[in-house]
């Protein structure tokens, strides 16, 4: 289930004072199971550009195709698109309302009209699916969760409606260095037991580095680059002119070789960097 | 009086919780320092930071802030001009709708003449930076600006402490460098005391010291170098440590010369440049 994004520009307010362009012209393609990154600075149309994708936001001009369907042409059925693309907002927990987690999750595969024993089916395997217990869990007050665990129950109740594609806008924002890599691990885990495409917006290239196959990066309502990890990362000044940060290590390698020393440069996780400079270093007969 | 908070002791409770939050901790924060706070989530860092300026009283034990215990109700608002503090959400903290107003907020609750609030006001708004936007609603300004006026809001109150609870939380990268850049000219500069929770081990980095809470207690206690050098324990109760401190580890467990204590990029790259 492809996505193509096709000269598309959003203006918000046209016509009036407030008017402001939040995208200019964005080409993009989104393959079936691919782990893609989208990365820039705050107010760089980021979250303009995922509204897109499931129709939430009407492109200006320009077109979004999802799955062959042009979600501007008339008579599309937006619901079946929103349950295809499962779009996971910034604070989700926010969005939590119901007595008990069970019926939190609950509530996207009711509203579709499943029955009811489909329903509870999604129910349990989604909530498994983030890495938490359903029989000790289901009952509980969302309310009363930690932090993470409310991301979690969020997240489950976009999962339980089935989505091939699944956008998740800044997931780990303001969890502890665990709570982050506890989610970030269940991403990874249910992308593969669900053959699922996956976006992710993040500010963390850190996190970006380790997990995604493709990246891309929007400034000032631009896709200015696309490309593998790698393939970004090069282009370090570029990122740091726009105010985005590179991994540590990959800063690191960098460094050593703007001082002569032979070692490569698209390192981006410490394993790597490890490796990296091991093997430079006994070339010179020091390990 | 003794210039700094104190805490002997101290257990804390919440009044639905059936475990102690905190379980005997005894800190000292002296005058003019810059302590980072770290732990896990529910290690019981944000209740410490409420016990600092009183919102909390301990259940057992004894917190003072110069020498004034926040169990006496009287001392209640004396401490709480001395140790102001700033939460998460800048947008919870913001109560009006211009900028200079908002940091007038406080010290017009103090009573405060006019005059004088109006020099506060600037002299509050200039330390952040924002005296170009004084006229401007609070919802115009990013993140970053936004902490930066709450931050100038307490600033107005003429606090000897500022405790910062994650204040950078919901920030972006940018945005975070902006706060972290005003915390530590407040405290360089402006002589103030600051106790910053934080997750993110890089501005854990920039402090004099550091403390490391995990369940309910005080784990560890140092400066960076010594608190960074322990990788092993801090991952093993979920922290991070910044990549290069982690490399280096790595690379010393190799066989490596390296040194174990490296907290930046600049000092990586001059450990390794002999040996590459």
């Amino acid at each position: 289930m492809p996505i193509v994004v096709k000269n598309l520009t959003h203006v918000y307010m046209p016509g009036t004072p407030f008017e402001s362009v939040a995208l200019r012209d964005v080409n993009w393609k989104v393959e079936d199971g691919e782990f893609w990154g989208l990365i820039g600075h705050t107010g760089s149309g980021k979250s303009t550009l995922i509204q897109h994708l499931n129709g939430l936001l009407k492109p200006t001009s320009g077109e979004v195709i999802v799955d062959g369907v042009n979600l501007s042409d008339r008579g599309v059925n937006l619901r079946e698109i929103r349950q295809k693309v499962g779009l996971v907002f910034q604070y989700p927990e926010h969005q939590l309302f119901e007595e008990t987690v069970e019926k939190d999750v609950a509530f996207g595969p009711r509203n579709l009209g499943l029955p009811e024993d489909e329903i509870a089916r999604r129910v349990k395997e989604a909530i498994e699916l983030v890495g938490l217990k359903y029989d000790e869990i289901k009952d509980r007050s969302p309310f009363e969760l930690s932090g993470g665990q409310m991301r979690r129950v969020a997240i489950a109740g976009v999962l339980a409606m089935k989505p091939k594609v699944l956008i998740l806008d800044e997931p780990t924002v303001g969890l502890d260095p665990r709570g982050r890599d506890e989610i970030l691990g269940q991403i990874v885990e249910f992308r593969k037991k669900q053959n699922m495409t996956v976006i992710l917006v993040s500010h963390s290239m850190e996190d970006i580095a380790k997990l995604v196959d493709k990246i891309a990066v929007m400034h000032k309502g631009r896709m200015v680059d696309s490309g593998t990890p790698k393939q970004i990362f090069k282009n370090y000044e570029a990122l740091a002119s726009m105010g985005l940060d590179i991994p540590q290590v990959t800063h690191l390698m960098i460094k050593l070789k703007n001082r002569g020393k032979d070692v490569a440069t698209d390192v981006m996780t410490v394993e790597e960097a490890e490796a990296e400079v091991l093997k430079a270093a006994r070339r010179k007969g020091h390990a | 009086m003794a210039a700094e908070i104190l805490a002997e002791g101290v257990c804390y409770q919440y009044s639905r919780s059936s475990q102690m939050a905190l379980k005997d901790v005894n800190l000292r924060i002296g005058k003019g320092e810059f302590v980072a706070i770290i732990g896990p989530n529910g290690s019981g860092k944000s209740t410490l930071a409420k016990l600092f300026n009183g919102l909390f009283v301990p259940t057992k034990g004894r917190v003072t802030v110069d020498g004034l215990d926040t169990r006496d109700r009287e001392n209640v608002w004396k401490i709480r001009q001395k140790a102001g503090m700033v939460f998460q959400n800048p947008d919870n903290q913001i109560v009006a709708t211009v900028v200079e107003e908002d940091v007038a907020f406080g010290p017009e609750n103090l009573g405060v003449p006019p005059e004088e609030i109006r020099r506060r006001v600037d002299e509050a708004l200039e330390i952040v930076e924002l005296k170009d936007y004084a006229q401007k609603p609070p919802h115009q300004l990013s993140g970053g600006q936004k902490q930066r006026v709450a931050i100038a809001g307490i600033l107005a109150m003429r606090p000897e402490y500022i405790i910062m609870d994650e204040p950078t939380a919901m920030l972006d990268p940018v945005g975070r460098k902006e706060v972290i850049n005003t915390v530590k000219r407040l405290n360089r500069e402006e002589g103030k005391t600051i106790v910053l929770i934080t997750h993110f081990m890089e501005e854990a980095v920039q402090a004099d010291r550091i403390i490391v809470m995990s369940e309910g207690r005080v784990l560890m206690e140092g400066s960076p170098r010594e608190i960074f050098s322990k990788v092993d324990e801090l991952k093993t109760i979920g922290l991070d440590v910044p990549q290069v401190t982690e490399l280096a580890h790595r690379l010393k467990g190799r066989g490596l010369a390296v040194r174990s204590d490296v907290l930046t990029i600049d000092e990586m790259v001059e450990c390794l440049c002999p040996l590459l």
